[in-house]
């Protein structure tokens, strides 16, 4: 095997070497301590002897090449039946490693006591000292800058997700924190004067009273408009039985609000065939972006929740995730924030398809307005009992209507209603049987 | 403009003050017949003759302060200590003699005299040729303290030194000698005593350092901002004392995170003072602990190569510093 030689220390202080002159050749047999090389260094010019015997295999270094002490020189193929043998390196010479015993080498007498180490070359307190813990205070005072742009800026530091050590918000969560609530209040404002100029009022008749627009009805006013205008709407229905559907829910809704606390509706029904069926027409949860369409591969389902005065859409995440509790749980408690005006910016984000229930309000027909830019939104109607043929014969049943608008430039009709009976199957599939999975 | 390293750089300044100025000399420690044992001075002796490049006895409270006496009578001496770890025996020459003589003659003499000292860990130095001693001396009023880093810098703060009329410790890492390299100005170019410079602008974290810490930590936020988007503002006192506090904390307080590292042993190394600045000018900026990196508090330094390194804050610990930090 070959074996490196390296530049030696010629001496104290001196930190690199300049080969001068080679004074074997490759090739060349070398003994121990035979010359190998001139060497110069600051201190002095002396020759190399060679620390091991064998073959010289090659110069690593040039003639006249200045090279730091330790550098490798030259390969010299040394016999022996070493060959297998990992790489000879110098292991206590390269691997300072956390073991190394700096205590051993103070240089002055310890005194008997404990705390004097000489190691910990970083420059850290011990953090005890009767504070209260360092964790627990990053988390709630974070830093004086984080402190004082929380100040500055009116906001709670506990709002703001952290990203630093233990989840601490720092300089740069909170300025991007601020930015985005900035960045809110500026594109209300940019939205505020294309309304202003309308010179054209309607006429006033006695009596009447004007009522200045919310931020809200506004923001509806506006996302509406620019659905229409943008997306050709187009639209379909059709009719879902729900007999057996409505036969499970009541059979177990009694135990149900026993077990969880909460009512079992239709809704989370609907979501889960919705976000089952998503995934057999991925063409349904997508977004149009001006020259192309993108495919989302989260299904996060907003859902329509009617505040009297306003229509707002919070959102699940990953509604794939979750069973009909699950879905009932997150629902709950979007439809109790939202009733309550707690909802977060974050609980609007990035809905993928949109599900709208105007059937608990008794509506049977409804042609939703999408809610751009996603590519289709969905319509459950109120549940009632018509008669309908079945097997030739008339039956009371519980029927449904269900609709989907959607985005004639991203899809079709046929894609539209193959997603559309494949929610239908999955709700009529409910069987005597069936039960709240 | 040619590319220089820091030793011929530095050499390069003596010998253009030396032409310029007739009371430009050099005493020290083999500066003259051997030319150095760096190299700094060779061939100076052969150009400006033996009575302004002076061989002295090894004796450095001499060499300061015969340096004194010469300054206070027109001169304008370059000493040279050969080792930063031999200024000892000139301590008291520089810190009650040469740094008060301008207060203490009240204005009468001024003392423009300048000493170069080679500071820092070499492999092999061990405990006499590796100290870094620049905390000793940045405590003195009427004295300047100098560590330049790279060699445009080290040409052109050396012929302000020389110029200066205070008396200026003027440091040179010895292991950034031969290491570092540059496109060195040709012309009289003039870099100030008591400016700070910012090598690389950075949002994240700012890292305050000289000599082959600041080499090493500057390849560090190279590395850091193309692997991981983690961008480090790097700055570089330059003058040590006194210190351009505006330049450091202005860059303490846009990035909010800082390390200084210095290679003394940590305790009382001037890392100490530069942290302090920031934490009590500073500190409604602050995102994170003012963090220090040095050597441990174990004599500089072993001659096993082994207990070298791991005296020396390496790019590793460097790194993982910079990281902690950055996700603090």
């Amino acid at each position: 095997m070959a074996k490196p030689v390296t530049m030696p220390q010629l001496g104290e202080s001196v930190t690199e070497g300049t080969i001068t002159r080679w004074l074997k050749s490759e090739g060349d047999e070398v003994e121990i301590d035979e010359p190998l090389a001139e060497v110069d260094t600051d201190k002095v010019n002396a020759e190399l002897p060679s620390p091991v015997a064998g073959k010289i295999e090659k110069f690593l270094v040039s003639e006249g090449a200045t090279v730091d002490v330790g550098t490798e020189i030259v390969l010299v193929a040394v016999d022996g039946d070493a060959a297998d043998a990992p790489p000879q390196e110098n292991v206590a010479a390269d691997a300072p490693t956390e073991e190394f015993p700096a205590s051993g080498t103070e240089a002055q007498p310890v005194a008997d006591r404990e705390g004097q180490g000489v190691d910990g070359s970083r420059g850290e307190g011990n953090g005890s000292g009767g504070i209260s813990d360092a964790e627990t205070l990053r988390q709630t005072r974070s830093s004086p800058v984080v402190r004082r742009l929380a100040d500055e800026h009116g906001v709670e530091i506990a709002e703001i997700p952290g990203s630093g050590t233990g989840g601490r918000v720092t300089r740069k969560d909170i300025e991007g924190y601020v930015e985005g609530l900035e960045e809110d209040g500026a594109q209300r404002e940019e939205q505020a004067p294309q309304e202003a100029p309308e010179p054209e009022r309607v006429p006033l008749y006695e009596g009447d009273s004007i009522q200045d627009l919310t931020g809200i009805r506004r923001a509806i006013a506006n996302r509406m408009a620019s659905s229409k205008r943008e997306a050709p709407h187009a639209w379909t229905m059709v009719e879902v039985d729900m007999s057996e559907l409505a036969a499970l829910r009541e059979r177990e809704k009694a135990a149900f609000v026993e077990r969880e606390g909460m009512k079992l509706t239709y809704l989370p029904f609907i979501v889960k065939a919705v976000v089952e069926s998503l995934k057999d027409n991925p063409v349904l949860n997508s977004v149009w972006d001006g020259d192309r369409i993108i495919l989302r591969k989260r299904i996060n389902i907003g859902v329509a929740v009617d505040l009297e005065d306003a229509l707002i859409v919070p959102v699940i995440p990953d509604a794939d995730e979750l069973n009909i509790t699950g879905l009932t749980r997150r629902i709950d408690d979007l439809i109790t924030r939202a009733r309550a005006g707690e909802l977060g910016t974050e609980d609007f984000a990035g809905g993928t398809f949109t599900v709208n229930n105007p059937g608990s309000l008794g509506s049977v027909i409804s042609t939703p307005i999408i809610n751009y830019p996603q590519a289709a939104i969905l319509s459950a109607e109120a549940i009632v009992k018509r008669p309908v043929v079945l097997n030739d014969a008339i039956a009371i049943r519980s029927m449904m209507n269900l609709e989907v608008s959607f985005d004639h430039r991203v899809l079709d009709g046929g894609a539209a209603l193959r997603f559309l009976n494949a929610v239908k199957e999955r709700l009529e599939a409910y069987g005597p049987e069936g039960r709240i999975g | 403009m040619a590319t220089k390293n820091l030793l011929q750089a530095i050499h390069e300044g003596l010998v253009e003050e030396m032409r310029a100025d007739e009371s430009v000399m050099v005493l020290g420690e083999d500066v003259g017949r051997a030319g150095g044992v760096f190299r700094v001075t060779q061939d100076l002796q052969e150009e400006f003759g033996a009575m302004r490049v002076m061989d002295t006895p090894l004796a450095e409270s001499l060499i300061v302060g015969s340096a004194i006496g010469l300054s206070v009578n027109g001169m304008r001496p370059v000493a040279e200590i050969q080792f930063a770890d031999f200024i000892a025996p000139a301590f008291d020459q520089i810190v009650n003699e040469a740094a008060k003589f301008y207060y203490r003659s009240n204005g009468a003499w001024s003392c423009p005299i300048t000493i170069r000292a080679p500071y820092g860990v070499v492999p092999g130095g061990a405990l006499y040729h590796s100290q870094s001693v620049e905390a000793w001396f940045c405590n003195t009023p009427g004295l300047k303290v100098v560590a330049p880093t790279y060699p445009a810098d080290a040409k052109a703060m050396l012929k302000s030194s020389i110029r200066d009329p205070n008396p200026v410790l003027f440091l040179e890492h010895k292991r950034t000698y031969r290491l570092i390299k540059e496109e060195v100005p040709e012309d009289d170019y003039e870099v100030p005593l008591g400016e700070a410079r910012v090598h690389r602008e950075g949002t994240d974290i700012t890292v305050v350092a000289y000599g082959l810490m600041l080499y090493t930590a500057l390849e560090v936020a190279g590395k850091l901002s193309d692997e991981q988007d983690i961008e480090t503002e790097v700055v570089e006192p330059r003058t040590l004392y006194p210190l351009d506090k505006e330049t450091i904390l202005d860059s303490a307080k846009k990035t909010g995170k800082t390390l200084v590292i210095s290679e003394a042993n940590l305790t009382g190394s001037y890392a100490g003072e530069i942290s302090s600045l920031i934490a009590e000018e500073a500190f409604e900026w602050l995102d994170g602990p003012v963090m220090r990196l040095g050597a441990p508090d174990v004599p500089a330094a072993a001659f096993a190569r082994p207990m070298m390194e791991y005296f020396l804050p390496s790019a590793e610990r460097i790194e993982e510093a910079m990281l902690e930090l950055a996700r603090y």
